[in-house]
């Protein structure tokens, strides 16, 4: 019967070649998630390897500029290869090693989950290719020498937009050609299960870290947690153990593109509806005939039609809040976090920050807001400055 | 007995797939006469995905054809009804979950049956998945097609035995399209499915050339070839027609 379901979400929709190899995964998680010695050898890498706890930083300045909530940024643009990707890239690739793969694969949108897979494929002498949309290997060309220096094979994939979505089936693709010696690193909480509880559990250990260190500076928990939202990896790290806890906000910063009343926009929630797609039941931008729609942002990593069906269904319940934030909001947030805190952000994480900056005076001095910065925005440098008409080239 | 089943009873089955609206519904039309004229047994009528996650290029190409040329599903059934004026041929869809889905499965299956398709395959919807479709397939009369993978192993006996119409078998890993050769043991997944019913197995996926469709016509019960055929439209367009016959008669005559 149908597995891995979140309310009316998630589920298998894959072809029949890979269901063994989902099933072998599932089992093999199952085993080495309860195995202390996995968990021991995951947490020495996490710590020694990433740079983990990331730190939680209290914006002084960007409190005092917007003049409402206690702001606190989450530090994971501090982790090894510069996002919360490695989180999730460490578990999996050291669970891939446990279960006898020698390959690794791996979809890639702004290209840091693809750099992420690539530096642990070299950490663990594992074979890696990685699938990027040909538009997306030009709009981060720097990440893909990354790829490339860290010893992975790039795919340019020129099917269908050339973006996010594209990669995903063709790594899907090339799983179903090679799943004996393979394991498919999904970047985000989506896919067939168990690729979203996985990477969920994998990314929680950023809401257990802000808890732990909420408690220690402020003797209490925040009052809202801010995410950027594509897939939803890091979002669902930053949400998962505060779940329980009712009164902590918990709010997805979608990528409105152009805006939502306009073609080109990615926000999932704002402009989707229910169907079933990279094997997932879930919530995606589609046509009235279920053909999926070429969306847009500017933010390569939050490109994607989809959202993780654990999303959807937080939406559904009402337990999580999604909000779609334009390219221009999040450009502008982009400079104002570089100018005010001396942080750039990745330009998926100044999503959430363009949210932040406008929920922040709308609540107390006594409340505390906690953002995600996802990952940092080195990546994004020429790409903004073109935005703003400044012909900058990598 | 069902349609599907009486497409495996002149020999081995020979079992064309076609891309509706590649070139034009139009042509697409004309392909199932032809292929009928040639000595296909059932046809697969593709409605194109903009992401079909398990075909390869051939495909690929062919479903953006379609779907830039303005294919609809309610366009494609509308095709259907015209056919059914003029062949009584077995005819099944293949698609993708979304399409069917998205469009409600209810309506979209309570359709198709009575426009008088004969079942439906969908290779995103594995035996753990099934369910939401089939029982609206069985309410009204239409086959869901299982499918089998080289990797299925244990899994062929659960599978066969919930089977219905006919059990599709993936011929290789990976997706669709032309291959120059098969490796896979088909004749022991053709066993298995055998062991734990009564049921006709058509192995697809490769396929391209007669001496293969004898070869796996011969371990089952009938050949699938959809990017050999896929590759004559794209190449031909509106002139395709020809090309298809004479193709899809090769191939029957070869597994007769």
């Amino acid at each position: 019967m149908s597995k891995g379901r979140f309310g009316i979400h998630g589920g298998q929709y894959i072809p029949e070649t890979l269901m063994n190899a989902v099933i072998e995964l599932e089992k093999a998680y199952e085993y080495y998630k309860k195995d202390p010695e996995f968990q021991a050898e995951l947490t020495k890498l996490l710590n020694d390897y990433a740079g983990r706890p990331s730190r939680l930083y209290y914006a002084a300045r960007m409190t005092e500029d917007l003049g409402g909530a206690k702001i606190y940024l989450k530090r994971e643009d501090l982790n090894h290869t510069g996002a919360h990707k490695i989180n999730n890239v460490l578990g999996q690739v050291l669970l891939a090693k446990k279960m006898g793969k020698t390959r690794v694969i791996a979809e890639t949108g702004a290209g840091q989950h693809g750099v992420a897979t690539a530096t642990a494929a070299a950490l663990m002498g594992m074979e890696c290719e990685v699938f990027m949309g040909k538009e997306d290997t030009e709009r981060q060309a720097l990440n893909v020498y990354r790829m490339r220096l860290l010893g992975a094979q790039v795919h340019a994939v020129t099917s269908g937009t050339g973006t996010l979505k594209d990669a995903v089936s063709e790594t899907m693709r090339e799983w179903t050609n090679r799943v004996e010696d393979t394991h498919y690193v999904l970047g985000s909480c989506m896919g067939p299960h168990p690729f979203p509880t996985i990477v969920r559990d994998f990314q929680a250990v950023i809401s257990k870290e802000i808890k732990e260190q909420m408690l220690e500076i402020e003797g209490r928990l925040p009052d809202a947690v801010l995410a950027c939202v594509g897939g939803g990896s890091n979002a669902i790290g930053a949400f998962y153990n505060f779940i329980e806890d009712e009164g902590v906000r918990l709010i997805g910063c979608e990528a409105a593109g152009r805006g939502v009343n306009t073609a080109e926009t990615a926000a999932t929630i704002a402009t989707g509806r229910l169907g079933i797609f990279h094997g997932m039941k879930s919530y995606f931008c589609q046509d009235e005939y279920g053909q999926i729609a070429p969306v847009y942002s500017i933010s390569a990593g939050l490109d994607y039609p989809g959202i993780g069906p654990e999303h959807a269904a937080l939406y559904d319940s009402g337990r999580a809040e999604y909000v779609a934030v334009t390219d221009d909001e999040a450009v502008d947030a982009f400079e104002y976090l570089s100018r005010t805190e001396g942080i750039i952000p990745a330009i998926e994480s100044a999503h959430a920050v363009a949210y932040a900056k406008k929920l922040a005076p709308t609540m107390g001095k006594d409340q505390i807001m906690v953002i995600n910065i996802s990952g940092r925005g080195d990546k994004d440098c020429a790409a903004i400055a073109r935005y703003r008409g400044e012909n900058i080239y990598e | 007995m069902s349609n599907i089943r009486k497409a495996f009873e002149n020999g081995k089955a020979f079992i064309p797939f076609i891309t509706c609206g590649d070139p034009s519904l139009e042509i697409t039309e004309q392909l199932v006469y032809a292929a009928e004229e040639a000595g296909a047994d059932l046809v697969e009528l593709g409605i194109p995905f903009s992401d079909p996650t398990a075909e390869g290029p051939v495909i690929q190409a062919a479903n953006i054809r379609a779907l830039s040329g303005g294919v609809t599903t309610d366009k494609i059934f509308d095709m259907v009804r015209r056919i059914r004026k003029n062949t009584q041929i077995p005819m099944v869809f293949m698609t993708y979950a979304n399409v069917v889905f998205s469009y409600g499965t209810e309506k979209f299956v309570k359709t198709a049956a009575e426009i008088g398709m004969d079942g439906i395959i969908l290779p995103d919807v594995p035996f753990e998945e099934k369910e939401e479709f089939d029982t609206v397939c069985k309410a009204h009369g239409l086959d869901l097609i299982s499918l089998i993978a080289p990797t299925s192993h244990e899994r062929i006996t659960q599978i066969a035995k919930e089977a219905n119409g006919f059990v599709y078998c993936v011929s290789s890993m990976g997706v669709t399209g032309v291959r120059s050769e098969i490796s896979s043991d088909i004749g022991s997944m053709v066993a298995l499915v055998k062991a734990a019913k009564d049921i006709p197995c058509a192995v697809g996926f490769g396929i391209s050339t007669p001496e293969q469709a004898k070869k796996m016509a011969d371990l089952s019960d009938g050949a699938i070839v959809g990017s050999a055929i896929v590759k004559l439209c794209g190449a031909y367009g509106k002139d395709c027609v020809p090309y298809v016959r004479e193709y899809i008669r090769s191939m029957k005559d070869a597994i007769r």
